[in-house]
């Protein structure tokens, strides 16, 4: 493959990116900005362009591909993401579950 | 305006020792004040002597670049366990003082105030497992696994400088709390909101915060380098399944480290926001929330302990087949198991507060959790039976820890078994039952583990073994000490006393802590026995001798370099074709080395200043923090970055070893080889030992 | 599409830069590990956000304290000066003289440097809202959370300017080129922390 067109798809990768960012950007701002829908709403709309935005920004920013990354990469990234679920999920489910019980 | 804290910031006389000698008002207080002046004194002393015989040796220099500014894995493996080894000896002493007091002290009173005994168990605490155990394991990890995957280093020499630094800061920073006291008195885990400015606005929480992050900074890099190391720098041939399980164990403890530093540098990190900044995180009022600090401090203290024994499961499976002559038996189910136990370690801190209030349902699914986690321990207290079982077993001073863990170990795993149960936990959850799990968990599996390594490894790392009849003798010590010491906490435990007690007025307990104080007596002993070990070695070395560098009949590739290995281990990067490689090489009569043509120049890293550096500001930054010294803190702090872009322009960082250098060393080593008999097992504790084994198959077949 | 096998994770320096490329194999390696350690960091703050979201402690809250204006500028910002340091590393990669990874670095340090200045502007209006740190546990844990990332951004704009002094020091080599990746890297790792600041704070505060 020659430099010429891996440079013209590597930049375009740049460009889908940031469309996929903006478009997950702003319609969630705009729900907020003119209160378009109720809270829980926005806030499960949010969540979801959250979390399809990193992976956006994973795929077209940083290059990361469920194919061609070697092993160990992947791991690293996936063993990442169920640490963060555990500690994270497990540190909210704990303490509601004590807020509720001093209420 | 702003008051900078110059020059003294709130440091004033009261915080040197012999100052409670002075204002002691009655008995109690005035052995107390003796006791910590002598502790702050002995301190000062040993550091004097220290300079003293470096001075006089005129050591100065080789220690600055032979050993302070060097990058080479092996010499920082070594720094980090004679580093954990000084702070054993302060934290087996404060461990006897508290045997003691809980002898004296049982009618009030006593050698030590209530003050001064939560000083000594959280230094006690602190110390053994950032400063002792972390270090010895590291320093272990440091020394071996490069060796043992085939590699001349590890990923990052220089971040690994960096660690050891840091982790002496904060060794340093605990060793000047002594002098110029108080110490946190929150014990190692720093509950607030005891440990809040509210309760405990003086020096003490601040030192233990600072000492913390700098360790565990430390052993964050560390966990990166290593686990770097382990998936990019296996010499050919060397799958992951083809390792030795020693390094299996560092790769899952470093990923450990990696993962589960994050939570402590936060818990600390927001501890110093609430007591500098006045935040409200973990404050009784202001809407903080101390239960989240538990939280936090237990999600990384639970894969701590993981942290602490997985490296001694290594060294474990290691001695297990040695001294078995015989291959590691179950060695997939080995693996599966230490990842297994990688993985659910970060899925059980609840248990350490079960307590706090949470419905018996969280609990409940904690509870299960923690259980789970026995089935891959007992997987592999199997495997290392198995693999005795039709072995050639040698006893030996690492097999007798060995099978001394074996018993001790399964009964603190049941007694942890029993914790997990939240209902028991109830019962037992602050008493000196939990004190003796923990203890029953560390110093079998852990120490012992480490001592054992110690043991194995220290003829390839000096060249000499270590006397054998001191090591036996200090080993026994170490075994009957710990039950003597340890055992009757369980019972003290269901009889209800509690942890972290300077007096009580139950005449029940008292037998008990008797018999406790003469276990800790055995273990002050055994330690001892250890330094005499180490002194008649280098003594006799010319008889313990091992200059070929296999004295075991060891099976994996460390053991087929010469004792010390070159700075740059291996002459050409090995290449592997099985488990055991160098078992299996052995049995062909070849050796590591190239063939006569077959030598390059090797790149090393050059010495770099980047690690003292950095530990020199982390121990003045974390001193001027404690005493509010701003005026020291603030150009320090500014100096950190000014010192991480230099290391960003240094380029002429490798030197070049020739290659007629490294064929001429290793020729050397061949000839040396060559005139030195081959011994059998028979002969291993006999001078005829020079590190030159007869394979085990080749003995079994004559 | 390309399945060339890249050596570690995500951004490339591509066969083109044989000996740098090697050593990025080990050093990007260590960085993502690094970078992952870091998101530990991130997540575990963002947790203990939410837990202390409701201690508002009797004052200010979240309706009371953040400007959406704002926080799109800020975001707005943060994203373009990742797409710029995107193009600053295509351009290291494919170019053989710096010229244009170096207009494309510092167009990425100005935006991020708007970015910090749009914070610390937030800040300190919040302040005079009555919105400091010490008021509740609400504000200690968004100010645990939302500054560090700020910090994050300043410093990898100063290490951006290390980058550029050992460029004009040494020229365009291994070691500005594997330096170069890294921080690209954890240029983009920031804009990720961000989305869950942004999230989760910002929107999820202002619902
Ligand atoms: C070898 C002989 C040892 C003795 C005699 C000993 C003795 C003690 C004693 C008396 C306490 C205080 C118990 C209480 O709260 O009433 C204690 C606490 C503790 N020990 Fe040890 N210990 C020893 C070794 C170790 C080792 C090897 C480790 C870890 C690697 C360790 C870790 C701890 C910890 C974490 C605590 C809890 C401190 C706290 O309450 O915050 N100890 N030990
Ligand atoms: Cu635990």
């Amino acid at each position: 493959m020659s430099d010429e067109t891996d440079k013209r798809r590597e930049a375009r990768s740049y460009l889908i990116g940031l469309g996929l960012a903006l478009a997950l950007t702003l319609p969630v701002f705009a729900l907020v900005a003119w209160d378009l829908a109720p809270r829980m709403t926005i806030l499960w709309v949010t969540a979801i362009a959250a979390v399809l935005q990193i992976a956006a920004h994973l795929r077209f920013f940083l290059h990361i591909r469920l194919k061609g990354q070697t092993r160990e990469d992947l791991h690293l990234i996936l063993f990442t993401t169920l640490i963060l679920l555990l500690m994270g999920g497990g540190t909210i489910w704990l303490l509601w579950n004590l807020h509720t019980r001093m209420g | 305006m702003t008051d900078w804290g110059f020059p003294f910031g709130r440091l004033t006389l009261d915080a040197i020792p012999l100052s409670d000698i002075v204002t002691a008002h009655g008995r109690t207080e005035l052995l107390s004040g003796i006791t910590g002046s002598a502790a702050a004194g002995a301190a000062v002393l040993g550091a004097l002597v220290a300079l003293v015989i470096v001075t006089w040796k005129g050591w100065w220099k080789p220690l600055w670049s032979d050993w302070l500014t060097s990058v080479d894995h092996k010499k920082i493996g070594i720094m980090y366990i004679v580093f954990s080894f000084v702070m054993l000896a302060r934290a087996l002493a404060e461990a006897f003082v508290m045997r003691m007091q809980q002898v004296v002290g049982h009618d009030g009173g006593g050698i030590v105030m209530p003050e001064h005994f939560a000083q000594l168990f959280s230094t006690h605490g602190t110390i053994m497992i950032f400063f002792m155990a972390m270090p010895f394991l590291t320093g272990m990890i440091n020394y071996v696994m490069p060796l043992q995957i085939g590699a001349r280093d590890v990923a990052f020499p220089v971040l690994n400088s960096v660690s050891l630094m840091l982790t002496v800061a904060g060794g340093i920073i605990l060793m000047v709390s002594l002098v110029l006291e108080p110490f946190s008195t929150g014990g190692w885990s720093g509950y607030p909101p005891y440990t809040e400015a509210a309760f405990n606005p003086g020096a003490g929480p601040d030192y233990w915060i600072w000492a913390v992050t700098l360790s565990s900074l430390g052993t964050t890099f560390t966990g990166i380098n290593f686990a770097v190391t382990i998936y990019k720098k296996r010499c050919p041939g060397m799958t992951l399944m083809r390792m030795p399980l020693f390094t299996w164990t560092a790769l899952c403890t470093s990923i450990l480290m990696i993962f589960a530093m994050p939570p402590l540098t936060i818990a600390t990190a927001l501890l110093a926001l609430d007591r500098y900044l006045d935040f409200h995180l973990f404050t009784n009022g202001g809407g903080g929330n101390m239960m989240n600090y538990a939280n936090l401090f237990w999600l990384f203290g639970h894969p701590e302990v993981y942290i602490l024994i997985l490296p001694a499961f290594g060294v474990w499976s290691e001695v297990f087949s040695t001294f078995s002559g015989k291959t590691l038996y179950g060695y997939t189910a080995l693996v599966i198991a230490t990842m297994a136990i990688a993985v659910l370690s970060f899925t059980v801190w609840v248990h350490h507060f079960f307590t706090m209030g949470q419905s018996a349902n969280l609990n409940a699914a904690f509870g299960i959790a923690t259980m789970l986690i026995g089935v891959p321990t007992g997987v592999k207290i199997y495997d290392w039976m198995l693999t005795m079982y039709r072995g050639r077993v040698r006893i030996s001073v690492p097999m007798l820890y060995a099978l001394a863990f074996l018993f001790l170990f399964t009964i603190g795993g049941l007694s942890g078994i029993l914790l997990a149960n939240p209902t028991i936990d109830y019962q037992t959850h602050n008493t000196l039952f939990l004190v003796a799990h923990f203890h029953n968990m560390l110093i079998p599996g852990l120490l012992f583990g480490m001592i054992a390594g110690y043991t194995m490894w220290f003829p390839k790392a000096f060249g000499f073994r270590l006397d054998e009849k001191w090591g036996y003798r200090a080993a026994w010590c170490w075994i009957f000490g710990f039950m003597g010491a340890f055992f009757p906490l369980y019972a003290l435990g269901l009889m209800g006393m509690p942890r972290r007690m300077a007096d009580y007025f139950t005449g029940a307990w008292l037998p008990w802590t008797v018999v406790a104080l003469a276990g800790a007596g055995l273990i002050v002993l055994a330690f001892t026995f250890l330094l005499v070990q180490l002194r008649v070695s280098v003594r006799d070395r010319a008889r313990l001798a091992v200059p070929v560098g296999d004295p075991w009949d060891g099976r994996s590739l460390e053991w087929g370099l010469p004792a010390p290995p070159p700075e740059w281990n291996f002459p050409a990067l090995p290449r592997v074709e099985g488990r055991d490689a160098f078992a299996t090489l052995k049995m062909t009569g070849e050796d590591l080395g190239p063939p006569d043509d077959g030598y390059e120049d090797i790149r090393m890293p050059k010495n770099a200043v980047l690690g003292p550096v950095i530990g020199a500001l982390g121990t003045g930054l974390a001193f001027a923090l404690t005493w509010y010294l701003w005026w020291l803190a603030l150009p320090l702090a500014a100096l950190v970055p000014v010192v991480l872009i230099a290391q960003g322009f240094r380029r002429d960082t490798e030197k070049v070893i020739p290659a007629h250098e490294v064929r001429e060393t290793w020729r050397a080593f061949r000839a040396l080889a060559a005139r030195t008999p081959r011994v059998s097992r028979r002969a291993e504790y006999t001078r005829d030992n020079r590190g030159h084994a007869i394979p085990m198959p080749q003995e079994a077949a004559e | 599409m390309s399945a060339t096998q890249t050596r570690h994770p995500g951004l490339n320096l591509g066969s083109n830069h044989q000996s740098a490329d090697d050593r990025a194999e080990t050093e990007v390696f260590g960085f993502w590990v690094f970078m992952m350690s870091d998101a530990i960091l991130f997540g575990l703050l963002m947790a203990t956000y939410v837990v202390m979201r409701p201690n508002t402690n009797g004052g200010p809250g979240p309706h009371d304290l953040f400007e959406l204006k704002s926080i799109f500028i800020e975001t707005m910002l943060l994203l373009a000066s990742s797409v710029a340091i995107g193009f600053s590393h295509l351009a290291l990669k494919h170019e053989d003289r710096p010229t244009k990874m170096v207009i494309w670095l510092v167009v990425a340090m100005a935006l991020a440097l708007a970015f910090v200045g749009f914070e610390i502007h937030d800040f300190l209006k919040m302040a005079g809202k009555g919105g400091v740190p010490q008021a509740s546990g609400f504000l200690s844990a968004f100010f645990a959370l939302v500054p560090l990332h700020g910090l994050h951004v300043s410093a990898a704009c100063l290490w951006g300017l290390a980058i550029l002094g050992q460029l004009a020091r040494y020229g365009l080599d291994d070691g500005v080129k594997v330096s170069m990746v890294r921080l690209a890297v954890l240029w983009h790792f920031l804009d990720l922390v961000w989305i869950g600041i942004f999230s989760l704070v910002y929107i999820g505060g202002l619902a």
